[in-house]
């Protein structure tokens, strides 16, 4: 890209960091260039934010050196990397939404003149600005009044006025429709026109390829490798990011679940905007559908929107053939959906209460609050379930917080199973638990449909998908791209499904 | 115009109202003299509800406002009659006092990241606490400068006067607008009662913008104890007693959020003016008990408050309609 000779713009080398028990970083290497967009790709615990934040000041590295143009440089503190030139613009908007367009511009270097701001002057510097991107809007109008996509323009070019020499940005266009996307992106052209170096950091893939020269891959605290993007076919990119080799792919083995059952419910043009493109998708008895994707490609979201937490603002939901309204995770505990979420700390397991509280309370809260439980029937339900699962606890009055997570795990299935849900969704059940307690619940999975359940399994474990998965839909920047069936599965064609190496690539819809 | 002036506007709207609706039963009010008194009677309400549009812009609240203002008139009895301080030397060393004691309480609040209500509660008890070491009683204020003062005026056109209290206030006002929306404290202090957070993070010292603010807010109190000292020519220890929830009324129908981020001191001033004109009309009619003057303001601030969420939800409705419809500004782009 650019002239080799020319000292980088920013040079890490051999940066580490390290938080008590864990390598967030080690040994990485990221070089910046002028007039370039260097796209900063991984999953979940990669690595990609605490590099982020070596970079704005926010963490301090414990090794490694820092360069820019040449210079070595350190930062203590957000306000040193925003005096060196480094600006970040964050997925949530970081200005503030009562002051007006101009104010937040220049919040800090208001012109002023006899020691008055100067409003005339700081709202045409303000206009003069914004103009050079094509924006046109009324400076003096509060923030707050613009759409999320306008903020995060006014955000880019404060920070692009403000340091005009690094822009980090990081997942700036998670919430846009395509339309602003495209509008931010002829704003990120420009300012790498006029010599800025971007790092640019998302889970849309399309976007990358769209508009970075360089990709970047962390996974696990290490780079795993930096390429030109027109030398890394998306593919390659997928098996970058998700560390499969395609040799030890090939030999990931399938199982079939047992036949399908009789169709349970049907979701038709399923979505919701800004959230996730409409699907179609079809559940039947005793069927377990795995759903794979990238980090933020919309898996979770699917399942937000299967359970009613997130409300579908289009399509219909068949249950036995007839509508069903699904506005709320009530509706959805009614029709006999139930849901365990990916973190079980904060949307699972409520941790001071006990191991039998935990498990009764789906099945409580669906008799309704003035039908209690009587306490010989809990203790019933909550043995039997320590029982079949497995649950290691002393006693089934322990606070579930003092359980091991997959314990944990197991209690929180165990709640939902004692609703003897029609559709379990589990997300990430096998996160940050042991192998043993892995195995368990891969044995579970597949006791549970034998029973007739059915069961919709999110997971980033490609060879764990595929030995239970009788269906896998398939998802990629907030779509579903594509679905597997049973012969088809296997972690290659995923992530080829994934990379959209089958579909036309150029392909632009997102999110309507 | 701009819609974040609209509840500006309808504060003085109502204003604009409640004077019509008083001239059409008692024409009188309508008249300079009336105006006069009206003005030198809020005339300590008005400086001090300046200071709290600050400080609930920023995101706080001050309760020790009327303790300040209790204890200034206390200081300034004392000082004058029984130490023989001179008022040159008295005036500015109350004000000196009082903005250590904001700045203090503002320290509290960033620095040990406590309430503001609590914080200002303790000031309010501590103000108050420390006018009974200097006195129990209602000490009158003799002297002759008081005379002086309080017998200058301008006089308006049909036997008003603008008193030298009134103008003060008038000063104070003005300063107070200057400050808030012209200059970068203003921006800042904005800044701070929009999102704490977001401000830090665009380089605002926020722990700097706390302490000032707070420092301004008692330093008006104590001015508006000083001119309270010269309205009433008396220092008493039990004055002003709960002058900081009228202060915070005046703020509230002035069009500023309680939550903060938004407020005028333009707004402040009209609302302490509707405050004063209710009281009036109640001295005009002569029947009423002066205890409707609560009750209207009462029944203004749930009014207002009403105003409030609607503007919000509509604000709300309007930038999710934008994001429904593409931002005009967006759409207008080139490719």
């Amino acid at each position: 890209m650019n002239s080799a000779r020319q000292p980088a713009l920013l040079d890490l080398r051999g940066i580490a960091k390290s938080f008590p028990g864990v390598h967030a970083l080690s040994d990485v290497d990221f070089t910046l260039h002028k007039g370039e967009v260097h796209a900063l790709l991984g999953e979940n615990g990669a690595g990609k934010s605490t590099l982020i934040k070596v970079l704005t000041g926010i963490h301090r590295r414990d090794a490694g050196t820092m360069h820019l143009e040449g210079q070595p440089i350190d930062l203590h503190d957000p306000a040193d990397a925003q005096r060196l030139g480094i600006g970040t613009v964050y997925q949530e908007v970081n200005l503030l939404p009562n002051l007006t367009v101009a104010e937040n511009i220049y919040l800090g270097r208001q012109p002023t003149r006899l020691g008055f701001v100067d409003r005339r002057r700081m709202a045409r510097d303000a206009r003069a600005l914004l103009a050079g991107y094509g924006l046109d809007i009324d400076v003096n109008a509060a923030l707050g009044d613009f759409s999320v996509a306008v903020q995060q323009l006014v955000a880019i070019a404060r920070a692009a006025d403000l340091s005009a020499r690094i822009l980090i940005l990081d997942e700036p266009t998670a919430s846009l429709d395509a339309q602003e996307v495209a509008t931010m992106f002829a704003m990120v052209r420009q300012l790498k026109a006029q010599g800025l170096g971007i790092v640019f950091v998302t889970h849309f893939l399309d976007q990358v390829y769209e508009i970075a020269n360089r990709i970047t891959v962390l996974r696990n605290g290490r780079l795993v490798g930096s390429h030109a993007t027109a030398d890394l076919p998306r593919l390659d990119l997928v098996r970058l990011m998700l560390g499969k080799e395609l040799a030890e792919i090939e030999s990931a083995d399938h199982a079939h679940g047992p036949g399908r059952g009789g169709l349970c419910a049907s979701f038709r043009d399923f979505g919701k905007r800004r959230y996730l493109a409409p699907f179609d998708l079809d559940i039947h008895e005793g069927e377990v559908i795995g759903i794979a994707g990238l980090l933020g490609s919309g898996r979770t979201e699917t399942a937000k929107l299967i359970f009613g937490i997130e409300r579908a603002d289009r399509g219909e939901v068949l249950v036995d053939g007839a509508s069903a309204r699904l506005a709320a995770p009530r509706d959805a505990i009614a029709l006999g959906f139930g849901f365990c979420p990916e973190d079980r700390k904060t949307e699972g397991i409520v941790g001071e209460l006990s191991v039998r509280e935990n498990i009764i309370l789906a099945l409580q809260a669906r008799r309704g609050w003035i039908k209690p439980i009587p306490a010989a029937e809990q203790k019933r339900i909550a043995e039997e379930f320590v029982r079949r699962l497995d649950i290691r606890t002393t006693d089934i009055e322990k606070p579930i917080e003092l359980l091991s997570g997959g314990n944990q795990q197991k209690a929180l299935l165990a709640r939902w199973l004692a609703t003897n849900p029609r559709i379990l969704i589990l997300d990430e059940p096998t996160r940050g638990i042991d192998v043993g307690a892995h195995a368990e619940i891969i044995r579970l999975i597949r006791e549970l449909c034998g029973r007739g359940m059915s069961l919709l399994v999110i997971s980033s474990e490609l060879d764990e998908i595929t030995v239970y998965s009788d269906r896998v839909v398939v998802l990629a920047d907030r779509r579903h791209v594509g679905e597997l069936r049973a012969a088809e599965i296997s972690p290659r064609s995923i992530m080829a499904a994934i990379a959209g190496t089958d579909a036309p690539v150029a392909q632009q819809e997102r999110p309507a | 115009m701009n819609r974040r002036h609209l509840p500006l506007l309808v504060t003085i709207l109502v204003f604009v109202l409640v004077y019509a609706l008083c001239a059409a039963q008692y024409p009188k009010m309508l008249s300079f003299r009336v105006v006069g008194n009206l003005l030198t009677d809020n005339a300590f309400l008005g400086i001090a509800a300046v200071g709290m549009t600050f400080v609930i812009i920023s995101g706080g609240i001050d309760l020790s406002v009327g303790a300040v203002i209790a204890f200034t008139t206390v200081f300034l009895a004392v000082a004058l009659d029984s130490w023989g301080l001179a008022p040159g030397l008295a005036f500015p060393l109350i004000v000196a006092i009082a903005l250590l004691f904001g700045a203090g309480m503002g320290a509290v609040i960033h620095y040990l990241k406590t309430p503001p209500f609590i914080v200002t509660l303790a000031g309010m008890f501590l103000a108050r606490g420390a006018c009974f070491l200097l006195t129990t009683d209602s000490v009158p204020v003799t002297h002759p400068l008081y005379g002086t003062l309080t017998g200058f005026y301008f006089r308006l056109p049909g036997g008003g006067r603008l008193s030298l209290i009134a103008l003060v206030m008038l000063g104070v006002v003005t300063l107070g607008i200057l400050l808030l929306h012209y200059t970068r404290f203003g921006a800042r202090v904005y800044a701070l009662g929009g999102n704490a957070q977001a401000a830090r993070m665009m380089g605002i010292r926020a722990g700097r913008t706390t302490i000032l603010v707070y420092a301004l807010s008692a330093g008006l109190s104590a001015i508006a104890g000083i001119v309270f000292s010269l309205y009433t020519s008396a220092g008493y220890s039990l004055a002003a007693v709960g002058v900081e929830l009228d202060t915070i009324a005046a703020v509230v129908i002035g069009g500023t959020l309680l939550s903060g981020g938004q407020g005028f001191v333009l707004g402040t001033f009209a609302g302490v003016l509707i405050q004063g004109l209710i009281q009036t009309y109640i001295t005009f009619d002569g029947t009423l008990s002066s205890w409707w003057t609560k009750i209207v303001v009462g029944l203004l601030l749930f009014a207002f408050i009403l105003l409030h969420r609607i503007l919000v939800y509509l604000s709300a409705r309007r930038a999710a309609g934008i994001a429904a419809g593409g931002a005009a500004g967006v759409r207008e782009q080139p490719a």
